[in-house]
């Protein structure tokens, strides 16, 4: 480990990635994603890798998708409006089983919206990051030493099961600096070996095929199944989350990224009131973390998800309590960050709810 | 009460005060403190304040946008109306009066009026208004050790400017004695 040093979230994105390995970066400059492209155009050319501004988002995404097929860790990022032009290059990794990174510094839209921090992209990351039947497991890092850290595990998890992964941040996260310890950095050489990639076979072994078009209906149903199967592995041994005083708590609060780190003061202050509240913070948001929420269904009594949009985690939050509690959701939107003062204000309606509900047994 | 200190700069664009934020948020790390350093990057930039939250505190940092700042460095008429009337109560307010007509009232807070950027000029370095404000800021709240805010300035101040390094010194201390 090195000494901590001041980074904006999307600085200690870049650099980690090149630690991690990551030797290829294909991108294009938008608000507040930027900082991150300009440091990879900095440090790339210093380590031997590539940095390209690429002619548009699709391009770039599609840069990703030829490095990767060459074996190489690859990435690509962006903001909302960009992160939608990559869908089509996305579900064509997906249908090839191709590893690769692309983060998301989210910004307020629908269309070019704003380009204040924003989580509204939720739904597009967990479900339907480009068309067919294809799931991204997708990181939600909430401090800038998080962001440092998932990259590595962005990256193993891409390869492991050979799949694209998403880094799923947000402009406050993005532009904002906190002290980082930076890991060690690990060289491509020294990454597992790959044997399906398509790098020339010197004719030592059958060619490799990366594809994504099957005619044969029953052949990309196959390919479906086996792929599903791998998902299925993923929502077993991947799932992620961090509690804070969630476990004798009676509203419980479930934030991701910039927001939990919001719901962190706002339970802190909650508790101060002696309002029993505590805090869920998934790190996966697919897999999702239902085990980290179910473990909570006995001692809960209500939950409140917060979100910067206008809800859209609290669905998956509400498959997993299924009815057991009530679910509540306050949002903002449009690129406006919620005060802690209003999430305890949430709070505190739930609490007297809670208590009138008890009276009246 | 956990031993926080949130701080809004605030100004025009250009005036050093993103610097001048990670000045004090280095003091922060060199003490081996929780920080963070948030910049405002929104259209308002472009036109009238550009300010950044800076939080010191010795637990996680929640919410990193300061909104009431226990201090606040104002480098232009805007950005003393803005933020101003939210500072807390018993809070410091640093007026860089070279460039405020009228300070706003606050009772709530003590108000520290001097002409940084005319005092910056006077000694021949009309850029480091900014620090000469960060100086007096240190004077009246103490943030951190002395002897950390100058080794901040030694992290912020790359090593190929040796002689920028020198001059942000010396504004520091105009500061603090102002």
């Amino acid at each position: 480990m090195s000494e901590k040093v001041l980074m904006k979230g999307n600085e200690a994105l870049a650099e980690s990635a090149i630690r991690a390995g990551c030797r290829f970066f294909f991108g294009y400059p938008i608000t507040p994603q930027t900082e991150l492209a300009a440091y990879m155009a900095k440090r790339m050319p210093k380590v031997g890798g590539t940095y390209l501004q690429a002619e548009s988002e699709i391009a770039a995404i599609n840069m990703v998708y030829g490095a990767s097929a060459a074996g190489a860790r690859a990435m690509t990022s962006s903001s909302s409006p960009g992160v939608s032009l990559k869908g089509e290059g996305i579900s064509y990794m997906s249908g090839s089983d191709l590893p690769g990174v692309i983060i998301n510094v989210q910004r307020g839209g629908p269309g070019l919206g704003g380009i204040q921090p924003s989580q509204s992209d939720y739904w597009q990351a967990t479900r339907a990051m480009g068309h067919g039947d294809h799931r991204l497991v997708v990181f939600a890092p909430a401090t800038v030493q998080e962001m440092a850290d998932l990259i590595y595990d962005a990256f193993d998890v891409a390869d492991k099961y050979r799949t694209p992964v998403m880094i799923l941040a947000d402009g406050m996260l993005g532009q904002m600096m906190e002290p980082v310890e930076l890991r060690e950095a690990i060289s491509p050489e020294d990454l597992p070996a790959k044997d399906w990639t398509t790098e020339g076979h010197k004719n030592k072994r059958p060619h490799n095929i990366v594809n994504s078009l099957y005619l044969t209906a029953e052949d990309l149903e196959d390919l479906n199944v086996e792929r599903y199967q791998r998902y299925k592995q993923i929502e077993e041994t991947e799932q992620r989350a961090e509690t804070f005083l969630a476990e004798d708590a009676d509203i419980v609060l479930v934030a991701f990224g910039a927001t939990s780190r919001i719901c962190r003061s706002a339970v802190r202050a909650a508790r101060d009131e002696g309002i029993k509240a505590g805090l869920i913070r998934p790190i996966t948001l697919w897999p999702f973390p239902e085990e980290a929420i179910r473990a909570t269904l006995p001692t809960a009594k209500a939950y409140l998800t917060v979100e910067m949009n206008m809800g859209q985690m609290v669905d998956d939050v509400r498959l997993v309590v299924n009815g057991a509690h009530p679910v509540d959701f306050y949002g903002r939107t449009g690129g406006v960050i919620p005060t802690p003062d209003e999430v305890l204000g949430k709070i505190r309606e739930i609490a007297a709810d809670l208590d009138s509900a008890k009276g009246d047994e | 009460m956990s031993n926080t200190l949130n701080v809004v700069l605030a100004g025009f664009g250009g005036q050093g005060l993103l610097f001048a934020g990670k000045l004090i948020a280095y003091c922060g790390l060199i003490e081996d403190r929780h920080v963070s350093w948030l910049p405002s990057y929104g259209p308002e930039m472009r036109g009238g304040t550009a300010n950044c939250s800076v939080c010191l505190s010795d637990e996680p940092i929640g919410s990193p946008l300061v909104l009431n700042p226990d201090a606040l460095i104002a480098m232009n008429q805007p950005s003393i109306d803005k933020f101003a009337p939210v500072v807390t109560d018993g809070g410091v307010i640093v007026a860089d009066m070279t460039l405020i007509g009228s300070v706003p009232e606050a009772p709530q807070a003590t108000t520290i009026q001097l002409p940084a950027t005319q005092m910056a000029e006077d000694a021949g370095f009309k850029q480091l208004a900014n620090i000469i404000c960060a100086g007096r800021l240190w004077a009246e709240t103490h943030f951190c050790e002395e002897e950390t805010l100058f080794k901040a300035m030694e992290k912020c101040v790359p090593a190929r400017k040796a002689q920028m390094l020198e001059l942000n010194k010396q504004a520091l201390h105009i500061g603090m004695n102002a």
